[in-house]
């Protein structure tokens, strides 16, 4: 049971090194193992979160070496639920690739174990450097993944997005190279302790280096005005990739909160958090950007990367204000936010297929849709059986992701943004800020609902004609939204968790203590 | 003397990066990412003190006074660096033939702009 951490980075190592090797042919045979590799994941995800609640930090000595001069992994509630949280969405990718995306490309199914091998790792580690390799690796990935599919909207989109995150890692090398020059450590948790204790280093030395690292860790969580690269990147990717991109920007999301409540907590004595007031505007400024894409979206793929800024936005601008309660609402809004995302983009696809290309009106055009080079033309090869009523089914999930992202009530995105409203509205005096979010936050729902409102009456209502849709593409996506609805009826655990959660990050010394503590 | 020659080797290095990274053309694209990558690298090394005639490791035998050793970790962080450095960058020329290939152009917006 001690080397459960390390299960969520091997596993997937091995599976990716695996199916590589298999035969080009074989394609059951890899997408067996793949499958298979991301069900033990979730599993492991299970153990992890049930583990972390209990024992809240489990702290794993990759080679035994004790804290500060070995590499450890961390496991707490956090971490944990992230794990699971990647897991589902890979289970969820591979089942809708089995119909026809797996046979876009050769290395399909390799990319996306290593994807979720670097994704793990980011979530897991204690280190920065490690932080940073682990990037990189779900980054490659990632790239392989964003080109699958190939076609020219693909491979220019996928420049451009190669590009900038190349830039933004030497950034992050540069942020970690400096903290190192300041302090002369990498770990998180001894980092931390360097940053509480009374320390004379050289802390302008450190602060511009953790400057540089958040702009790094801000362009992969899509900040305005660092996030102009997502919308073409995201909606021009295959139904699949985009739905495992879903969880990326939350790997930015994750290493703010995690490097932040570290390092700039509130029970840091020196400066009051030097970059947090910033951040709040900043991800204000990303929910209101996101809400005008989704007003201004004709396409459906761009309306959803347009909801991953507006996610994004919301939970930057959640974590930059420093209230226990309101990261506790926020880390619960990030998961069915997550959840209900990797289902839109999936849906995306199915919805659209239907469609000729082009039918679209305005902005949008014949290429734009990726379908002149996407697998469509094996169409006769079947997997599983065509799905009956599939228009009808369509619609439901394509209102119940609506719901979700928008914040309706009943479902869990409601949930979520009332907990983060009932928490800036606690206390007597309530200030600016609160009224601000409070606004962005049902403006953004509204624009949502007129984004998402319009989408689906022209393509549910206004468009005659049912899209071929297999079972198996299907299943996924009710998946996923089953388990929105089941976190929605849940809230009450979920949420005790996530606060659970939110106040281990808002009082980091048990955190340090247990990765420096024990020998 | 040696920081100053380092230093400037550095700032020269990520200046023609930045230029050249933001040039239209994607194979300047490349050779600035490639740029700034060496200048990244040079700045890590560099971040663990410059010291001359120290060896990064202890030899057998020898006592283990930190004083007379060069840092050892920015060396390894180097390596790990240039290693992943240099992969990316061979994908990124992937790319670009790729888009070459798609667009017949070699702008980075896969089209020429307008005059």
């Amino acid at each position: 049971m001690e080397h459960l951490a390390i299960v969520p980075i091997v596993l997937p190592l091995a599976a990716g090194a695996v199916v590589l090797i298999v035969d080009e042919g074989r394609l059951a045979l890899k997408a067996a193992i793949g499958l298979g590799s991301a069900l033990v994941l979730v599993a492991t995800g299970i153990a992890l979160t049930m583990l972390a609640d209990a024992s809240a930090v489990t702290v794993y000595r990759v080679g035994n070496w004790p804290a500060p001069f070995g590499i450890v992994l961390v496991v707490d509630r956090l971490s944990a639920v992230m794990v699971l949280l990647a897991a589902v969405l890979g289970v969820a990718s591979l089942a809708f690739s089995l119909a026809r995306w797996q046979r876009a490309g050769p290395r399909f199914h390799s990319l996306v174990q290593f994807l979720l091998m670097g994704v793990n790792g980011a979530f897991l580690t204690g280190d920065l450097f490690n932080l940073f390799v682990f990037f990189e690796v779900f980054l490659a990935a990632s790239y392989g993944l964003a080109l699958h599919g190939s076609g020219g909207v693909r491979v220019r989109a996928g420049l451009h997005y190669v590009t900038v995150n190349l830039a933004a890692s030497l950034l992050f090398l540069v942020g970690v190279a400096l903290i190192y020059a300041a302090t002369g450590t990498l770990n998180m948790a001894d980092l931390a302790r360097h940053w509480r204790e009374a320390w004379t280093g050289d802390r302008v030395l450190f602060e511009v280096g953790g400057a540089i690292l958040g702009i790094a860790f801000l362009v992969k969580a899509g900040m305005w005005p660092l996030c102009l690269w997502l919308p073409g990147a995201y909606s021009a990717s295959s139904a699949p990739a985009g739905a495992l991109f879903a969880i990326l920007t939350k790997v930015g999301v994750y290493a703010v909160l995690r490097t932040g409540t570290l390092f700039l907590g509130a029970d840091v004595a020196a400066s009051p958090s030097p970059g947090t007031p910033w951040l709040v505007v900043a991800g204000m400024a990303t929910l209101g950007f996101g809400s005008l894409g989704v007003v201004a979206s004709q396409e459906l793929a761009r309306l959803a990367s347009y909801c991953v800024l507006v996610s994004s936005g919301t939970l930057l601008a959640a974590i930059a204000i420093d209230i226990p309660a309101l990261t506790g609402a926020a880390l619960y809004y990030l998961v069915v936010s997550t959840l209900a995302l990797s289902a839109f983009f999936l849906l995306v696809e199915l919805v659209e297929r239907g469609r000729r290309p082009g039918a679209d009106l305005l902005a949008v055009t014949a290429e734009a849709f990726g379908t002149e080079s996407g697998p469509e033309d094996d169409e006769d090869v079947n997997v599983g059986a065509v799905m009956p009523a599939a228009n009808a089914l369509l619609g439901v999930s394509f209102a119940a992701c609506a719901i979700m992202l928008a914040g309706l009530p009943p479902l869990a995105g409601f949930l979520g943004k009332f907990a983060m409203l009932d928490a800036l509205f606690q206390g007597d005096r309530v200030p600016a800020t609160s009224w601000t979010m409070l606004a962005l936050l049902i403006g953004s729902g509204f624009a949502t609902v007129i984004g998402m409102g319009r989408a689906g009456v022209r393509r549910f209502w206004a468009a005659p004609g049912t899209p071929r849709v297999r079972v198996v593409e299907m299943a996924p996506i009710v998946l996923l939204l089953v388990l929105c609805a089941a976190l929605t009826v849940q809230a009450g655990a979920s949420m005790r968790y996530m606060n659970a959660a939110a106040q281990a990050l808002h009082s980091p010394t048990a955190y340090i203590g247990h990765v420096l503590g024990q020998r | 003397m040696n920081e100053v020659v380092v230093a400037l080797a550095i700032g020269v290095l990520g200046g023609s990066g930045v230029w050249l990274l933001l040039r239209p053309r994607t194979f300047q694209v490349a050779i600035g990412i490639a740029l700034l990558s060496y200048a990244v690298n040079l700045f890590i090394f560099s971040m663990g003190r410059l010291r001359i005639g120290a060896a990064p490791v202890v030899a057998a035998g020898a006592s283990a006074n930190p004083a007379a050793f060069a840092d050892p970790l920015p060396q390894a962080l180097v390596l790990t660096a240039i290693v992943i450095g240099f992969a990316t960058t061979a994908l990124l020329l992937v790319v670009l033939l790729a888009s070459r290939g798609f667009s017949g152009t070699d702008h980075v917006d896969g089209r020429e702009p307008e005059r």
